[in-house]
Formats: structure tokens, sequence, C-alpha cells
């Protein structure tokens, strides 16, 4: 089974703290921690554990610039066999609509049975594999959180509401995208960054593609972030200050009288 | 003018509450548009919920199959394809259908996409204004959306207000439009999320514990708090995913929706999936060391600390008292 994992870096909910700069329309970038996506490293692993299951390989791959190596790299520490990275400046400021154009121009340069994807990444729409199935014309399921592979066809379960679980068979190839939660991402440790830290991660463009100019980049993106802000949204939560004690004793007589207690 | 069309979904009969939004969510995209519920499924579970919704909607559109009676985005959309107008901006709820949707029925319909929309600023020329959040919701975000050949929008469940009933609509029935309905997905069944040990829906009090609790060994430090309070723990998703706690322990909207007194958010950032799943109104306490963590906007009471720290010495007092 040939497997491509569609990866992104993303700023690190975990180790950051979010604030605006200084004009109030974007994020302050500096000294921004970023990593992979969380949800791809649960794709990735389940498409490790797949070929280890089935025979085969993975191919991660990313759009991005130079700086994204850094999570093929990570990814091909997991188990990943082949990384590629694409990458053009005419590529910046893509819609969704845009990365997925740009995958597809690198998933037909390829054959693959499987293509996965994390179910969502920082900007919170769990789009790009949707779309990119669409215009592939193949099936697509998102949030899924099982996959058992038979014969032309897999079984897959969606997550769903209330933690139900949604079974349902479909044809080979087909596009996936990956919940948390399926598997435990396996961890990778310096030594494994090392070994792979000299494989040659292709470098593929626009042109290497030959992805359709109309649809990528800044300019033909019709959905666009105009700006960052932070919401009024009232007051929010009264906020205990002093020492531990005496918010503790203030906390306490809250409970009392809310029940808590 | 402006057509929205506002995908229902539903469940035995009964339309999820997001179409009591979807009115409110159309006005404020735009006020002058025409707004058409449409509602897929088989049988009499589909006309129960198509007339229902005249009530909320001057026009429904029933769209009646066997091929329909469970929920395939495949399949729908193949329906949906052959029924809208393709200019139309479409509605749809932010949720597990909703997701499996919407991508692909905006490539399809060749119209733009915007997913999890919390608040509409109106239309401008071609561009349809809206707000999102980013990176689980630190941070708000205004993204425009070109319309001109029509929009996929997604709305978050909860974020409009819910409209009374006022209308006294019809049924327009396009079961004979729907065309081929057959793919290369078929659902097979759902599996019922598994019974714990615990019901976390039947306590009064909740310390729920999120990624501040840092490792598996920690969760001990909340059971001391809870046993203390005489309360249960329940958890956040990620507490589930690293296999610390048991699914039936998670709330949220992909785990259980809990109606308790007092819920005690411990190192729980407050996402909306989260608090999706907390109802009844209850006096949230919220603790955490990020002082911009999410939950405080929707907490009673916030605390900044290390939970690590806080919750034993919690305990101890609770104990003494």
């Amino acid at each position: 089974m040939e497997i491509l994992v569609c990866v992104k870096r993303v700023p690190d909910t975990a180790e950051n703290e979010f604030e605006l700069n200084s004009a109030g329309n974007d994020l302050d970038r500096d000294d921004l921690v970023f990593s992979v996506n969380e949800w791809d490293n649960y794709a990735v692993e389940e498409a490790i554990q797949i070929v280890d299951n089935v025979g085969g390989s993975v191919t991660v791959v990313t759009v991005g610039d130079d700086e994204s190596e850094e999570v093929l790299r990570r990814e091909m520490a997991m188990g990943a066999n082949n990384g590629v990275l694409l990458s053009d400046d005419a590529f910046e400021g893509s819609d969704g609509k845009g990365i997925a154009s740009i995958l597809k121009a690198e998933v037909e340069k390829g054959s693959y049975d499987l293509i996965l994807t994390g179910a969502q990444a920082d900007e919170g729409a769990g789009q790009v594999a949707g779309m990119l199935a669409a215009m592939l014309d193949l099936p697509y399921a998102s949030l899924v959180n099982k996959v058992e592979v038979g014969e032309g066809k897999v079984t897959v379960g969606r997550e769903i509401e209330g933690g139900n679980q949604e079974m349902n068979e479909i044809d080979l190839p087909c596009v996936l995208s990956i919940q948390t939660g399926i598997n435990e991402p396996r961890y990778v440790g310096i030594r494994g960054i090392r070994k792979v830290a000299k494989v040659e991660i292709p470098v593929r463009s626009a042109s290497d593609l030959g992805v359709d100019a109309a649809v990528i980049g800044d300019a033909n993106a019709k959905v666009k972030r105009v700006d960052y802000f932070v919401p009024d949204l009232g007051e929010g939560a009264e906020m205990l200050e002093g020492s531990t004690d005496e918010i503790i004793e203030t906390l306490i007589e809250k409970l009392k009288s809310k029940g808590g207690l | 003018m402006t057509q929205i069309f506002a995908y229902i979904p539903h469940q035995g009969g009964v339309a999820a509450d997001i179409a009591f939004e979807f009115p409110e969510a159309a006005k404020k995209l735009d006020g002058a548009a025409t707004l058409t519920a449409v509602v897929t499924g088989s049988g009499a579970d589909l006309d129960k919920v198509a007339n229902g919704l005249t009530s909320l909607y001057a026009e429904v559109i029933k769209i009646d199959n066997e091929a329909l009676a469970y929920p395939n985005a495949e399949v729908v959309r193949k329906a949906l394809l052959n029924v809208l107008d393709a200019n139309a901006i479409v509605l749809a709820a932010h949720d597990t259908f909703g997701m499996d949707l919407c991508p692909g029925l905006s490539i399809k319909m060749d119209s733009t996409y915007v997913a999890d929309v919390v608040d509409f600023e109106g239309v401008d020329g071609s561009l349809l204004k809206t707000v999102r959040q980013e990176l689980g919701g630190a941070v708000s975000t205004h993204v425009t959306c070109d319309i001109t050949a029509g929009a996929v929008v997604t709305i978050r469940p909860g974020a409009f207000a819910p409209v009374e009933a006022g209308q006294s609509g019809a049924v327009a029935d396009k079961s004979a439009d729907a065309g081929d309905l057959t793919g290369k997905r078929r659902f097979l069944e759902i599996v019922e999320a598994e019974v714990g040990d615990v019901d976390i829906t039947k306590s009064d009090v909740l310390v729920s514990v999120g990624r501040g609790i840092e490792e598996e060994d920690n969760i001990e430090i909340a059971q001391e708090l809870a046993e203390a309070m005489h309360a249960v723990v329940s958890c956040s998703r990620p507490i589930v995913d690293a296999k610390w706690l048991e699914k039936s322990r998670q709330v949220g909207t992909s785990g259980l929706t809990v109606k308790p007194k007092v819920y005690m958010a411990m190192g729980i950032s407050g996402s909306f999936q989260h608090m999706g799943g907390v109802k009844g109104n209850p006096f949230i306490v919220a603790v955490n060391k990020n002082p911009k963590a999410p939950i405080f906007q929707v907490a009673d009471v916030g605390i900044v600390e290390d939970i690590l720290e806080f919750m034993p010495e919690l305990t101890e007092k609770v104990k003494s008292l």
C-alpha cells in the first residue's frame, strides 16, 4: 500500500501564549515555537502501522518554506520512508482551495492507494482533505479514528457526536482525515532525528508540479484572513488574586454557596 | 437576490438545535437574502422533521430517498448538487457531518468555503465578512470570502441566538431531482460509546482535568480533590487521547454532555468543543497557569495558578472543613 500523508508546520498551542503585535492586527510572531500539527502525528503513525501490516511505503508531504523541512524530517524519524517539500513563493497566501490544488498536483505525480491528513490544523477549518478528495474525485471520510485495510477497500470508523463511532466501508484509493486518539504516536528522540538528518528531501516548485497558477497564492485566494483580534467577550471570570491561602479561602466560600461543598 | 440554503441535521424525527440558529445567522449574513431549509432523509422521520421546520422557515425543501436514510456525506452531496442553485450560499453546522460534507461540496459547487464561523459582519460588494477563531480559540480572525459564485459556510453550533417559531412555511418535495445516489463509501453501522465505571453525567460536581495535568501519575491529585469534594473526575479530550482516562470520562462534543452544578476546570484551556459538552449553566471554576486561556472568558471564577500545586492545597483545606 502506497500512502501519502499531508502534514503542516504550525505554531504550537501547547508551547505558546498567543499575543497580538503592537499594531493589534497580527500575531506577535517573534519567538513563536513551531512544531508539526498535532493531528498529523496520528496520521503518520497510522500510515506507518498500516505499512508494517500490509507492506508498502509512507511518503510525507508539506506545502511550506525551507523551515517546513524540519517537520518532514521529524515524521521521517518516526518511520515515514520519503519526504517531499512543495515550496514556491507563488504558493504564499494560498487559501484552503489553493493548498488543496497544490497537493492535488503532487498526488497526481505518484500512485497512491491512500492519502491521509490530520483532521484539522492551526486554522481549525479541517478543509484541505475534503477539498483534495473532491478535486481528485476520490471518496473521503473525515475524523477517522479506526482504519482496517481490506481488499480494494478500507473499513473506517469516524468519530461522531457523543463519543459514538460511525463505521463505513470505502473503496480505495481514498482520502481520510485522521482524528487524534486513533493510536499512540511513537516518540521521536534526538537520535531518530539525526538518522534522517542527511536524507535528501526533494523540493518541488509550482512549475515542477504544473499546478494551475490561477488558483494559488494570495492574489487568487478567494477566502482571506484580514486580521487577528481579541474579541471583547464581556467581563469573563472573576479573577481571584492574592496568596494561595487567601484564594482558597474565597473559593471555598463560593463553592459552599454554589453547592460544590 | 442572494439565496441562502440551510442544511438541517436531524435524528429520530427531530431537527438539531442549530435549526433554530440558522435564521439568525442568515439574517446577519445578508438581511435581504431569502432563506430556505433543506432536509434530506427517508420516510416518516423526514416528513416529521420537514413539517416541523415550516414553523421556522418560509420554504422547506425535502429530499426523500432510501439512500439518504442515514446521512452519508458522499450521497448527501450528490443530492444537494442536483437540487441547489449553483450560486447559492449553503449554510451547514460545523459538526462531524458538516465537516464531512462541506469542503468537498464547495469544490463540486465551484464556490468558496469558510468553516466554523462564529459571527457574520454582512456583505460588502462580493465579499462576505465572517468572524472565526484560530489556534484552539486563542485568537479570533476576520475572514472575507468571495461569494460571486456562491459559498459553503459552516457555523459553530450555539454561536447564533436561536429564533422563536413564527413562520408558516411550506414543504417543497424535490426528491425526484436527487439523481444518482450511489457512491464509493457505504455506511455500515453506529458503534455506541462504551459505558464507563462511573457516570459523569449524573454527578453534581465535576473535577475536570486537561493538559495542565501534564503526566498520567498526576491524575491521582485530581482524584484526591474529587474525593474530598464528593465529586467525580472528568476530563478533556487530550487526556483520553493519551489513554490516561477512559473515553467515558470525556466532556465535550465528541464525548459526553454534562449538567453539573459546579464544574471545576483544572488545567483546561476551554476549547469550544470541550465547553460544548458543559450544559445547564453550572458554576465554573477555572484554574490555569496561562492567564490568556480562553476558559477564563466563560468561567465564573478564575485562578491563575499551576493546578499541580493548587489542587493538593485545596484538597487539604477541603478535608479540614
